[in-house]
């Protein structure tokens, strides 16, 4: 087992950041593990949730934003509806993700490139183009052969469309990303 | 039937492509029903889960020029057949109540939204101001012998403070409405597991592996086919069972219909309004078992 001198990596700014931005108390959680038993993606974590909510008290930020686990979590609220101190789990482990972006931690770039490609086509049209977020992830990605069994399948069925559904508001919709990286800066 | 009831409605991306079958099957139901759907007019993506994973203000912005849309066209209520876009859609409005959260919102909207607008699925819906009572007097083909796993997904009613609606660990509102159709509602202890979610494209084991589970357990209790109510869950159930049985060796045959495909069936609506075809796993063998019972019944 890793033994950690928690008194030489604390990081009180990381703790106060992650309570800041969840508006959640993370000095609530006691330890009792009920997150991770209900937590359906334990199998492919690194770190158990509790133990992320654990380091997230002790301030441990190099652990806690490069594991994979947060990641890989897929927000399905188990954690949240079953903390027995009302903590929103998920809100810390959604905020871990952001905080991962910010300081430039990207421990599973697939999920990361997936995002992204998904936010660039909803800047682009106003709505998602399945076909061109495909296409715009593979090559992010280059893994060009990604669900090619799936297309064998969904094209003849038509539901796949071939040209993005434009919206009027399209300009609306790529100033609310503009402004957004503006204030990122 | 009663007076039509009147909601805006926000369809989400997926219905427009690959749920497009749940979309129609919404349309056709909710005409049968009385609830008049007025669409939001040129609504935008609400950001799914890519956007909240991104950055929670952003996340809010998207769904809030949808907001502001409907209270600029005098809607209170908006009901969406999606659970992602439910979620973002009620998330964003639970947030703005901090006001500190809705300034940072507001800045980056053209027109920002008051917070007047409420938001429900079309199943609470269905449920709540329809009901299985009405609804099982509507029935003109029940769909006796058809034995099904009820599927809610994980987020239709958890975190239940912000969600407000039916039991997050045990929801039932599906179950009863199957019930009223005449379908036998196998006990389905996963009911609100993930599936997967949306990482099928970058990590396909995760959703092999819960997906899996899902419909290993509809088969160990005797379904014939799921019942669906999300987009994703039913694309991750359906069109990825080969997947599935590549990676667990299994051989699933489990046909997954979206809840409003099995109310219109019961209503007699026409199939084609349904979209059975689009469906991956192919649902006719257990579509005639339905129809050769209600024949024996009639
Ligand atoms: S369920 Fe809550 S209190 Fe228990 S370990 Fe998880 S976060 Fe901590
Ligand atoms: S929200 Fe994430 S951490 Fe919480 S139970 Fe679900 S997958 Fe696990």
């Amino acid at each position: 087992m890793e033994v950690i001198n928690i008194t030489h990596s604390y990081d009180p700014a990381f703790v106060a950041e992650v309570e800041a931005e969840s508006e959640q108390n993370v000095r609530l959680c006691y330890q009792c593990g009920n997150c991770t038993a209900g937590c359906p993606y334990n199998f492919a974590y690194d770190i158990p949730v509790s133990q992320i909510m654990r380091l997230s008290q002790t301030g441990q930020k190099d652990k806690v934003l490069g594991c994979k686990s947060i990641w890989i979590c897929a927000t399905c609220e188990s954690c949240t509806t079953r903390c027995p101190n009302g903590i929103d789990v998920a809100r810390i482990m959604d905020v871990l993700r952001h905080m991962a972006r910010r300081y430039n931690y990207n421990t599973v770039p697939n999920v990361r490139s997936f995002v992204d490609a998904f936010l660039d086509s909803v800047e682009k049209h106003g709505r998602v183009f399945e076909m061109g977020l495909m296409a715009n992830y593979m090559t992010k990605t280059r893994r060009f052969w990604t669900d090619a069994d799936l297309g064998r399948k969904i094209l003849p069925k038509g539901k796949i469309s071939f040209k993005p559904h434009r919206i009027q508001g399209r300009d609306e919709v790529a100033k609310i990303f503009e402004r957004y990286k503006e204030q990122q800066r | 039937m009663s007076e039509a009831r009147t909601f805006g409605y926000y369809p989400g991306c997926s219905g427009m492509g690959t749920s497009m079958e749940y979309e129609r099957s919404t349309r056709a139901v909710c005409e049968a029903l009385g609830i008049k759907l007025v669409d939001l007019e040129d609504w935008s993506c609400c950001g799914s889960t890519p956007a909240h994973t991104v950055d929670h203000v952003l996340s809010a912005a998207l769904s809030g020029r949808n907001l502001s849309i409907a209270e600029s066209m005098g809607l209170d209520t908006i009901i969406t057949p999606c659970p992602s876009c439910l979620t973002n859609l009620k998330t964003a409005t639970h947030r703005m109540e901090n006001p500190a959260f809705k300034q940072k919102v507001d800045a980056l909207l053209d027109k920002p939204a008051n917070n007047t607008v409420t938001v429900k699925s079309v199943l609470q819906v269905i449920y709540e101001d329809v009901g299985p009572e009405t609804i099982r007097q509507q029935v003109v083909r029940p769909l006796s012998g058809l034995a099904v796993a009820p599927y809610y997904g994980c987020i239709m009613n958890r975190p239940p403070d912000v969600m407000q609606f039916d039991d997050p660990e045990n929801p039932i509102a599906m179950d009863e409405i199957l019930s009223a159709l005449g379908a036998d509602v196998v006990p389905f202890g996963l009911k609100v597991e993930c599936c997967g979610a949306s990482h099928g494209i970058a990590q396909k084991d995760v959703v092999t592996t819960l997906s899996g589970r899902l419909i290993e357990l509809a088969y160990a209790e005797n379904a014939m086919a799921m019942v669906a109510a999300c987009p994703l869950c039913q694309m991750n159930l359906d069109l990825r069972q080969g997947q599935i049985n590549a990676a667990n060796k299994s051989r699933y045959n489990m046909p997954v219909f979206y809840y409003t495909q099995l109310i219109g069936l019961a209503l007699g609506l026409p199939e084609k309004q349904l979209g059975f075809d689009k469906l991956a796993v192919n649902p006719d063998k257990v579509l005639r078992a339905i129809q050769e019972q209600s024949h024996v019944a009639q």
